[in-house]
């Protein structure tokens, strides 16, 4: 039997790992064909950081996930705080909301935004989509994700001790800041990451949010798609992959490292 | 106590109005624009329209349906081995690299089937080159632009989300309970259908929902891989809203996804009734 899940295990991984290493692999590729390897080359990589419709979606997407993921945890974090404390309804009826743009198909989220956006439109006549409507839209998606990062946190916080610090003259935005946010650190730091990743790899909401002006790196990728075959996808793929690598490790390290510390007490 | 109090209210109001505006209100509009017309007159032709597309719903739901069956039986072996596995940073590693391609881009994830199944792809040239070392010639399978190809696209990105939740449920199982079963003389099949199955059911459903809502409303996966062949019915709404091949009508687009929005509330209603316990469980990206 454990024979047989090596080798199931194996073939799966197989599955999961095998488009990636192939495009991996053509990035280096010396010839311009999806089939056939002929020498090593970095032209792909070098025609790629010259490609200025590539470079420009980039700087946008990364300024969009920046600014959404700083503007997400704001608000999440800050919600949180308050709807651990509503009870009954109140609470059940905030996290119904909540786990609306969760649950809900990318494409309803999408053009339910969409609609939105374009009734605000109709009422002026100088506005129209751009950076403004995926700022909106990226946020929106990612505040949930934040609340439901943050709240178990502050669940498992012990309370007595912001009380603690109300009792000895704190102010209460001072016990805040000074007491309740060290506690949910952990949960704040994760759902910033999660909101970051989420919004650079966002392609449906911003297919549809972004108007004709401005494109995310997601939007430009997708229209390479459809144009000629060009090893520029695999150069950049590897590229994003490899950043992914590595902004996982240092996750991954930071969460193993306290256990370490644990241990050796 | 009081100040606290206010202070709690202040930092749930921006989460409120931003929730309330950009959350709420396009819904009731997606409402609204669905039984309205273009004047904004009350109107029941939208969702009389849908019946025309009663055949692209079947199609999605049946190829969504398809995808996520494979993607039960491909995943249950594997979350089942690694969470029998002994070392716990063992299983984490299996986990992660299990997560780890969620985390590239969906579109380049797409795209490099493509480059894999294409009639001159890397898997027809491979198959050409082996057979014709044996004297054969042989033309090729055609993969790309098939239903296949879209079910195939559909598993490949969304396994990952079948295997987290079922892993997750099953390194709750109660060794112990195993254990009884085995000392009171239980096969191992026995064991599996009467201690794990139904143990493992939370996981199961909820990584079923995980599947098989992005599976049902893509239309990337049945743009690059069905290579415009089968519209799926988020290729229609998609046109409808962004008029990419046909006339923009977003009253339409609006009933429509009205009604994928209703389907899948409905399926989901019909999977808790099978478990009333999911909820919390499914949480955890990575």
């Amino acid at each position: 039997m454990k024979t047989f899940y090596k080798i199931y295990n194996a073939i799966i991984f197989i599955f999961l790992y095998a488009p990636i290493v192939v495009m991996i692999v053509f990035s280096f590729n010396g010839i311009k064909s999806r089939s056939v390897l002929n020498g090593f080359s970095l032209q792909w990589y070098s025609e790629l950081f010259h490609d200025s419709v590539i470079m420009n979606s980039l700087y946008v997407s990364v300024i969009l996930a920046v600014v959404s993921a700083l503007i997400a945890t704001l608000i999440g974090t800050f919600a949180a705080v308050g709807i651990n404390s509503m009870k009954g309804f109140k609470k059940q009826s905030y996290l119904a909301v909540n786990n609306i743009p969760v649950v809900s198909p990318e494409i309803v989220t999408a053009v339910s935004m969409m609609i939105l956006f374009v009734f605000i439109i109709s009422f002026f006549n100088t506005l129209e989509m751009g950076f403004w409507t995926l700022l909106i839209a990226h946020v929106t998606f990612c505040i949930p994700y934040v609340v439901l990062e943050v709240l178990p946190k502050i669940k498992g916080m012990d309370s007595n001790i912001y009380n603690a610090a109300l009792d000895l003259g704190c102010p209460p935005a001072k016990a805040f800041l000074k007491v309740v946010v060290p506690q949910i650190k952990p949960g704040i730091i994760t759902g910033a990451i999660l909101s970051f990743t989420l919004s650079l790899d966002d392609f449906v909401i911003s297919y549809f949010n972004s108007g004709s002006k401005i494109q995310t790196l997601s939007i430009t990728i997708y229209s390479m798609t459809k144009k000629p075959y060009s090893p520029k996808i695999n150069a950049l793929s590897t590229l994003l992959f490899t950043f992914v690598m590595i902004l996982l490790l240092i996750i991954n390290i930071r969460n193993f490292r306290p256990r370490k510390k644990a241990e050796s007490k | 106590m009081n100040d606290s109090v206010k202070m709690r209210k202040a930092m749930t109001a921006p989460y409120t109005v931003w929730m309330a505006v950009f959350v709420v209100v396009p819904i009731a509009l997606v409402v609204y624009f669905s039984f309205t017309n273009v004047g904004g007159k009350f109107t029941l032709d939208n969702i009389k329209a849908i019946g025309e597309f009663r055949g692209t719903y079947l199609i999605s739901i049946e190829l969504a349906f398809v995808a996520t069956v494979i993607c039960l039986i491909l995943a249950y072996p594997i979350a089942y081995s690694i969470s029998r596995m002994k070392d716990e940073r063992r299983q984490q590693t299996m986990i992660m690299l299990i997560m780890l391609p969620m985390w590239m881009n969906f579109l380049i994830r797409t795209y490099a089937w493509m480059t894999l199944i294409e009639d001159t792809g890397l898997i027809n040239t491979f198959i050409k080159w082996f057979l014709h070392l044996f004297g054969y010639e042989f033309e090729g399978f055609s993969m790309i632009n098939t239903q296949g190809a879209i079910i195939l696209g559909m598993v490949y990105n969304f396994l990952p989300y079948m295997v987290l939740p079922i892993y997750t449920v099953l390194t709750k199982i109660d060794e112990s309970v195993i254990e009884a079963g085995r000392d009171l003389g239980a096969s191992g099949r026995k064991i599996f259908t009467m201690i794990i199955l139904p143990q493992s059911a939370p996981g199961i459903i909820s990584g079923i929902t995980m599947v098989f809502v992005p599976a049902v409303s893509t239309f990337i996966i049945s743009k690059l891989l069905g290579g415009g062949m089968t519209y799926l019915i988020g290729d229609i709404i998609e046109n409808y809203f962004l008029g990419n091949a046909g006339e923009v009508n977003y009253n339409v687009g609006a009933a429509l996804s009205l009604v994928l929005m209703i389907l899948i509330l409905i399926s989901m209603g019909i999977m808790n009734r099978f478990d009333k316990e999911t909820g919390e469980e499914a949480g955890g990206i990575i």
